[in-house]
Parts: structure tokens; sequence; C-alpha cells
């Protein structure tokens, strides 16, 4: 086929694209995610018994937001990453001042305790299973990321998955703390941010290979 | 040349609308651009030019999508263009073939050339390879220029089989071309 056959027969019985089906596949896909999650976590592992009382206090929140604020900024930068040409504008300013804002309350409260409380606010009860279980239910949350990003165009593709494993870690983490104990800010910097980068290092890793077109 | 680009915006964003003429307009000039682009960058492999602008107009076809009409058109069809270059080097295993810098978007639609080589790969011979579910509705609606509804009713399919028979189809046939499968 010549070329200009090619560009004929492209245009041949083309028909108007629909760009909020685009984004409702988006949104689709982040809701089974985040749906399938928070399932994982509530039939594997079970809700935290006192989360009714913990909803009271405001560290509770503090980690939803932390959570929730990494995950938003990660999945516009999935959907940056997705489209040709756009560029990351201030995900990657966002991502980092939800860190620093975690870090610096960890430091606060870590400056406050006495030495004795301090290994407990690093460590809580829960510091060796912690990064794992939150990789553990980003599972669902990694492959429909995955999904939403096939469905577009990322043109580099080891970043773009980076960025969707990092958005799932993130949402990931946010389902994973209906189940956790944890509220101290240094465990929640330190201990949670390690579950978000796990399956952002798969992303990577695999990104290239998934992600191809 | 930012006449030529708000031109070719135009055109595509009528197309995307569902103009036909304005979008076969688009791919035409852009095909030229593509070319003359192409062809500055793979000097060394003068023979592989034609095949990579097919391959960029069916990437630009199928992820028309993506375009999102705040965004410059250049931006959108280098780095897609970018994106299906440095692939091909890759697959070929010879980067350092590529000696001119790819990071001067700007000049994109500044070039033109309309002398198409032969494609060494036959897009038609590939499509004869998909199957039937994808060949039969492609041949219909975008090579004979059927309606969806006329081609529904030839292939036994129903219309929205037959939508999705060729949105699924150029995907398939992309990853044909690019050597997968």
């Amino acid at each position: 086929m010549k070329t200009d056959e090619l560009v004929e027969f492209l245009a041949t019985g083309t028909n108007s694209v629909d760009r909020r089906q685009h984004v409702r596949r988006f949104l689709a896909g982040v809701a089974f995610g985040c749906l399938a999650a928070a399932l994982l976590t509530a039939e594997a592992l079970g809700l935290h018994p006192a989360l009714s009382q913990e909803a009271l206090l405001p560290m509770f929140w503090v980690r939803e937001a932390f959570c929730a604020a990494l995950g938003a900024a990660a999945l516009a930068g999935v959907a940056r990453l997705s489209h040709p040409g756009a560029r990351l504008g201030l995900v990657p300013a966002a991502l980092a001042a939800c860190v620093l804002a975690m870090w610096i309350l960890a430091a606060a409260s870590l400056t406050d305790a006495s030495p004795q409380q301090r290994a407990d606010l690093v460590f809580g009860q829960t510091a060796k299973v912690c990064p794992f279980l939150i990789a553990l239910v980003s599972v669902p949350l990694f492959f429909s990321v995955i999904w939403i990003m096939r469905g577009l165009a990322p043109t580099h593709l080891r970043l773009a998955g980076a960025v969707g494993g990092f958005a799932a870690g993130a949402l990931g983490a946010l389902a994973y703390s209906l189940h956790c104990p944890e509220l101290a800010a240094p465990f929640l910097g330190i201990w949670y941010l390690l579950g978000m980068l796990i399956p952002t290092a798969v992303g990577a890793a695999f990104g290239p290979r998934l992600l191809r077109w | 040349m930012t006449s030529n680009e708000e031109r070719l915006r135009g055109l595509l964003l009528r197309g995307l609308e569902g103009d036909p003429a304005a979008y076969h307009a688009f791919l035409k000039e852009l095909a030229a651009h593509l070319r003359a682009f192409l062809r500055k960058r793979l000097t060394r492999l003068p023979e592989e030019v034609e095949d990579l602008v097919q391959e960029s107009l069916l990437a630009v076809h199928n992820q028309r999508h993506t375009y999102d009409p705040q965004q410059p058109l250049t931006a959108w069809v280098f780095a897609l263009a970018r994106y299906k270059l440095i692939d091909l080097l890759r697959r070929r295993s010879r980067t350092e073939l590529l000696h001119d810098p790819l990071d001067e978007e700007g000049e994109l639609f500044a070039a033109s050339d309309n002398e198409a080589a032969e494609a060494r790969r036959d897009i038609a011979k590939l499509l004869s390879e998909l199957p039937e579910r994808h060949r039969l509705p492609i041949i219909y609606v975008k090579l004979e220029g059927l309606s969806v509804a006329e081609a529904a009713q030839r292939a036994g399919m129903s219309e929205s089989a037959v939508k999705i028979g060729v949105h699924r189809g150029l995907k398939a046939l992309a990853a044909k071309v690019r050597g997968v499968q």
C-alpha cells in the first residue's frame, strides 16, 4: 500500500472522536481499582476494629489525606504521561510537597517525644509487614492503571510505568489504611512511602514491556 | 511555520469532529511533514523512511483521541513521531545511527517532502493476515467506503461489532507493522 493510499484508507469512514468516552474509561479504571483494593483489604486483612473511634482523631485524616493527595497527584501524572507531548507541569512538585509535609510532621513529633517513645513512633507495631501489605493491596490498582495507560499513548514508558505504579501504591495505601493501626507521622513517612515505592519500582521495571504500542 | 501549524490543527479538529475531507487533508499534509522530518534523521537508513512514515500515520490515527485541543499540535505529533523513531531504532538496536539530535520539535512543520518512496512493508498484505472479525469491517468500511450499517449487513455482524472491529483491527494492524505477533 502506498502512503497516499494509506492516507485515503485511514480517512475513509472515520467517525468523530468522543474524548469524554476516554475520560469515563479513566475514571472507571480508577474506581474499579480502588474498589478491588478496598475489598481485598476488608476480606483478606480485615478492617481495623477501632476504625470508627480512630476516625475521630485528626491524625487519622492526615494519614488519609496524605495517601489520597499522593494518589491524586500521581494520577494527574498518569494522565499527562499518557498523552504524547504533554508536560508533567506541577506533578513532581505536588508529590514532593506531600512527602515533605509528612516528613516535617514526623520531625516535629520525634522532637517532642522522649527518647524511649521515639522507636515506637518510627516502628509502631507493624513496620515489618506494612510496606509488603501495601504492595499487595496495590496489585489490583496496578493492573487497572496499566489498563488505563494501555488505552492511551504513553511515550516515556519507564517513567509512565513508575508514576503509574506510584499511583497504585498511594491509592493502595489509602485502602490499606482501613486495616492499619498506625497513625504516627514518622511511621507513615517511612513505611507507607516504602510500600508505595514497591509498585513504583515494579512499574519502572515492567513499564517498557507492558505499555509498548 | 506557525500558520502551517494553525491550519493543520484546524483540519485535525474538524477531522476529530467527523469531517472526513478535512481529516484526509490533515493526514496527507502530515505525511509530507513526517517524511521530511524522518528522512533528515534516518540518513543512514533511507530505506526505512517510508515504512516509518506509514507507521507514524497509523499511530496518529489510532491515538488521535489523545490529542488535547488545548495543546500545541507540534508537541503532540513530535512526541508520537519521536516515540516511533526510537522504537524503530531500538528494534534494530542501532541507536548509534541517529546522529541528529532529537530535541528540535519546533522545526517539525517547517519542512515538507512530497516524494513518497516505496514502502517495503505492505500494509495491505498485513491487513489480509488479520482475523475475520477485524478484517471484514476494515475492508468494508475503510477500503470500500461502506457505511457502518451497510458493512454490518454485508458482514453479518452487529453495527457495534463492526465499529469495534475497525477500532481493534487498526490497533492489531499497528502491532503487526511493528513486527509483533
